[in-house]
């Protein structure tokens, strides 16, 4: 027995680790007595599985947690509009739950079937025709090659099949911090076979460019048969398409 | 007063672990401040990590933000890359809670747990734009305050500090507030700063070292003396009398990273009448106050309630000599019946009992096992007192390994007083004897053993003697790794002989260590507690810039008569009681514990009029509860113990 929980994540907490918001939720799935399944042996864990990560400092309207519930102590009746404001009151400040829903055992987990995110992205200390011709440099390049490190060599990537979308908003004159001028980005990027970040986007840019403030608006799963776009809580409620395992 | 956030905030990404600078822990506190409310900076000298955890600093942070003429907020020392946005950027020290400058708090104070923080202490004054020599503040700088272990010598650090609080702080900082608070309601005006000060010096537990004039005679110490009839001569510890009356904290912070002990803790005593010569916080921290065994239960459960928490430490010095340690125990693995719930003992006694109540509650979680036996011979336990024989430390390590345990790590100090190389390499065939009964159930069974050089502390029957020099500390590490190198399962670990001696300069120094300790902040050396940032070098040459000798400082035998430098301060326990404990250290004589024992008067029970409050006059059950006598002969040990279980996963400690 599954639940699978959006929340979103935004303001001072948003500092956090991937890893902090794990302990977070661990944390606060005991405090609201949840009856969440442990692992078996000599360290039981409690069974959550995480989404993709989110960088830290970045923003969030969309995260997404599965959490395996003891079959036995749960309550499969239970009212889950009350469990999300529950959630949200033992969430720190900034961390509020958005859907709940039971989903079934054998639904694909987020890491797997998440295809692709949208993001906003603003960047600053740069003015919007050098940011349009960036953007449009990419777009019409055949590839953006970039080379990291893993595991202590040089790989090289190509992120230009995983850009899906990349649109220049227009100019912020201020946010909410100060008075930076910059210019607002909405990209659509691809997860699969690994999920482009967004600083490694924009150092891959001609010129490359700096973040200010990052948000993650969507998560989607994309239907291979179908070619539909769906966000993970309709994607897993939704009947299995046939032949689907 | 506005807060800093908005001018952080984009600098925060430029930082590792930007979390340790946000606050938002769960019981975290935005006071109100105002002109009739004193406002302090309760700031630990380290990082977030290390310093959000400390229990002392969070008790104060409650009960100062409960009166209504007190606010607190948090700080704590940040690392050399955030330190470097802030002075590049010209931003102060902040409080984590509400982004305060420091400078606009009225005290900044500073919890001191380890010498080798003290520049840090330095360099986080000096980032909250505060003078860092006392004489050089105006009169309505931010006053420096300071409290902890290590304040039972603050005399290297008094050029530096406005005030020190000597020992428990839950009552020294009403008395603070108040003064405080007459003092900035007046205006804080020029000229009243001094006043306030000497009005401080005669709060109990109190000392103003602005108030004292220092004289030598040549090398040595001739007094720290008054400079005012009123300033008392002597300083007494605060000591609190019924730790029941402080159920603090309420509301443990629980922080949004990871930190060092991320978990409930639940203080269930205070104080220890072990009697170990070398423990400076046994020594200092007397007499044994019990928490209430209900209270310590009902702590326990709304605090994992509130917290979330899988994982409580009942911390004291020595927890299974807590007279309530078992209904307190079963209580906790009891109440969620989930049997999720782990119980960490963070100081283990040597015995098969404490090994039961181990096994009895770490269910849900087994982490590693530590022991303490501190020396490697019956001959040295005697010397420093730790009275635990061979017997009691198999028994322990064999009902560790029989209940499933596979690793074990073994505490020792060397560079005791009177060791000698035979006494040095017993720690060695302890730790073999170890392996070799845990090669009886487990093959890939393995002891870690870890070995510390001994710094001599204040108010220890110690510190009259020279510490090991650094080289021989060397020496003796090196005898180790020679024997152990074919021991199969003996790991061996070592704390750095260096560190140890620039923990030696300032353990029992006088003010003259004061430029040597500036001297090094100066030249970059903050983090001298992380081995990656500790510069052993700029210790000797700041020592040497300053005229300063090691061998005088640090390697020298003290005599009776000698004026030592905390002499004017007082931890309750007599001189001449500490000086004939050296002697009967000499003599290979232990001391019992007066717990359970007719007492001997070290003077911290009849000084202050209060006694050791614990809920049972006997002994709990097992070992030879550090008397070198079996205790636990024809006494069944009154704990359950649990099947061996299944290990599927390695434990990593």
């Amino acid at each position: 027995m599954k639940l699978r929980i959006r929340f979103d994540k935004h303001g001072k907490i948003r500092f956090t680790s991937h890893r902090d918001v794990a302990r977070i939720w661990e944390r606060t799935l005991r405090r609201a007595s949840l009856p969440v399944a442990y692992s078996e042996g000599f360290s039981p864990r409690p069974k959550l599985s995480f989404g993709l990560a989110l960088s830290t400092g970045h923003e969030s309207e969309v995260e997404y947690l599965d959490i395996e519930l003891d079959p036995e102590r749960t309550d499969v009746s239970m009212d889950l509009d009350s469990l999300a404001t529950e959630l949200s009151t033992h969430l720190p400040v900034g961390m509020t739950v958005t859907a709940v829903a039971f989903i079934d055992r054998q639904t694909p987990s987020l890491q797997e079937a998440v295809t692709s995110c949208t993001w906003q992205i603003d960047v600053v200390d740069v003015d919007a025709e050098t940011v349009a011709g960036a953007v449009a440099r990419a777009l019409a390049a055949e590839n953006l090659v970039v080379t990291r490190e893993r595991k202590g060599k040089q790989v090289t990537d190509d992120l230009r099949p995983l850009v899906l979308r990349l649109d220049v908003e227009g100019p912020i004159e201020a946010d909410d911090t100060g008075t930076v001028a910059g210019v607002r980005l909405l990209a659509e990027l691809g997860t699969q076979p690994r999920a482009v970040r967004v600083a490694e986007l924009l150092a891959a840019l001609d010129p490359p460019l700096t973040e200010r403030r990052v948000v993650r608006l969507h998560q989607w799963i994309t239907n291979d048969d179908t070619a539909e776009r769906s966000d993970p809580l309709s994607a897993a409620l939704s009947p299995a398409p046939a032949g689907a395992t | 007063m506005n807060s800093l956030w908005t001018q952080l905030e984009p600098l925060l990404p430029h930082v590792q672990k930007p979390a340790r600078y946000i606050g938002c822990e769960d019981g975290m506190q935005t006071p109100e401040h105002g002109p009739g409310i004193v406002s302090w900076l309760l700031t630990y000298p380290d990082t977030y990590e290390i310093g959000l955890p400390n229990q002392g600093l969070q008790i104060l942070y409650e009960i100062i933000n409960e009166r209504p003429d007190g606010a607190a907020e948090r700080s704590y020392a940040p690392w050399t890359d955030m330190e470097a946005v802030l002075r590049r950027e010209r931003m102060p020290l902040f409080s984590v809670d509400t982004h305060r400058a420091a400078g606009d708090f009225d005290i900044i104070a500073f919890n001191l747990s380890a010498e080798l923080t003290y520049t840090n202490l330095l360099n986080c004054v000096d980032l909250a734009g505060v003078p860092v020599r006392q004489a050089d503040r105006a009169d309505d700088a931010p006053l420096i305050g300071v409290g902890g272990h290590c304040t039972y010598n603050p005399e290297p650090i008094a050029d530096f500090v406005d005030f020190v609080v000597l020992g428990d702080g839950e009552e020294a900082v009403g008395d603070l507030t108040e003064l405080v608070r007459e003092w900035k309601v007046a205006g804080k005006n020029s000229g009243t700063r001094e006043g306030l000060l000497r009005e401080m010096s005669k709060l109990p537990g109190v000392y103003v070292p602005s108030m004292y004039d220092v004289e030598y005679d040549g090398a040595f110490l001739a007094g720290v003396t008054p400079r005012y009839s009123d300033v008392p001569a002597t300083i007494e510890k605060r000591t609190v009398a019924d730790l029941g009356e402080w159920p603090y904290p309420k509301n443990q912070l629980v922080p949004m990273t990871e930190v060092v002990h991320d978990r409930l803790s639940v203080e269930v005593f205070r104080g220890c009448t072990r009697g170990c010569r070398f423990c400076q916080a046994g020594m200092i921290t007397r007499p044994v106050r019990e928490r209430p065994a209900e209270q310590v239960s009902r702590m326990i459960s709304e605090g994992l309630q509130r917290t979330g928490y899988d994982e409580v430490a009942l911390t004291s010095l020595s927890t299974a000599d807590f007279s309530g340690i078992e209904s307190v125990v079963k209580n906790a693995v009891s109440d969620k019946g989930t049997g999720q719930i782990s119980v960490a003992l963070p100081s283990l006694r040597v015995d098969a009992f404490t090994v039961g109540i181990a096994a009895e509650i770490q269910r849900a979680r087994r982490t590693g096992l530590t022991f303490a036996p501190e020396a490697g011979s019956w001959r040295m336990r005697q010397v420093i007192n730790k009275l635990i024989r061979e017997e009691d430390l198999y028994g322990a390590v064999e009902s560790a390994f029989s209940q499933g345990w596979r690793r074990m790590k073994l505490y020792f100090l060397t560079g005791l007083p009177t060791e000698t190389d035979e006494d040095t390499l017993g720690i060695a065939e302890l730790a073999r004897n170890c392996v070799k009964l845990g090669k009886t159930h487990k093959s890939s069974a393995s002891v870690t053993v870890s070995v510390g050089g001994f710094v001599p502390k204040p108010f220890t029957p110690f510190q009259w003697f020279g510490q090991n020099t650094e080289s021989e500390l060397q020496r003796k590490i090196g005898l180790l790794r020679d024997d152990t190198r074919r021991s199969k399962g003996v790991q061996l670990k070592w704390h750095d002989p260096k560190a140890t001696l620039a923990e030696g300069i300032t353990s029992r120094g006088d003010r003259r260590l004061g430029p040597v300790i500036e001297y090094v902040w100066r030249h970059g050396g903050t983090f001298q507690e992380w081995s990656e940032h500790f510069n052993y070098e700029l210790w000797l040459e700041a020592m040497a810039a300053n005229d300063c000798d090691v061998d005088w400082y640090v390697y020298r035998h003290r005599t009776e008569d000698e004026v030592l430098p905390w002499d004017h301060l007082s931890a309750g326990l007599h001189k001449d009681f500490l000086w004939q404990d050296w002697r009967d250290a000499l003599d290979e004589l232990g001391l019992e514990d007066c717990r359970w024992t007719p007492c001997y008067d070290c003077g911290a029970c009849t000084g202050y009029g209060i006694e050791h409050r614990v809920a049972s006059a006997t002994p709990p059950a097992g070992g030879s509860q550090g008397t070198g006598v079996d205790l636990s002969a024809g006494g069944a040990v009154p704990v359950v113990l649990q099947a061996r279980p299944k290990p599927e996963v390695e434990v990593v400690s």
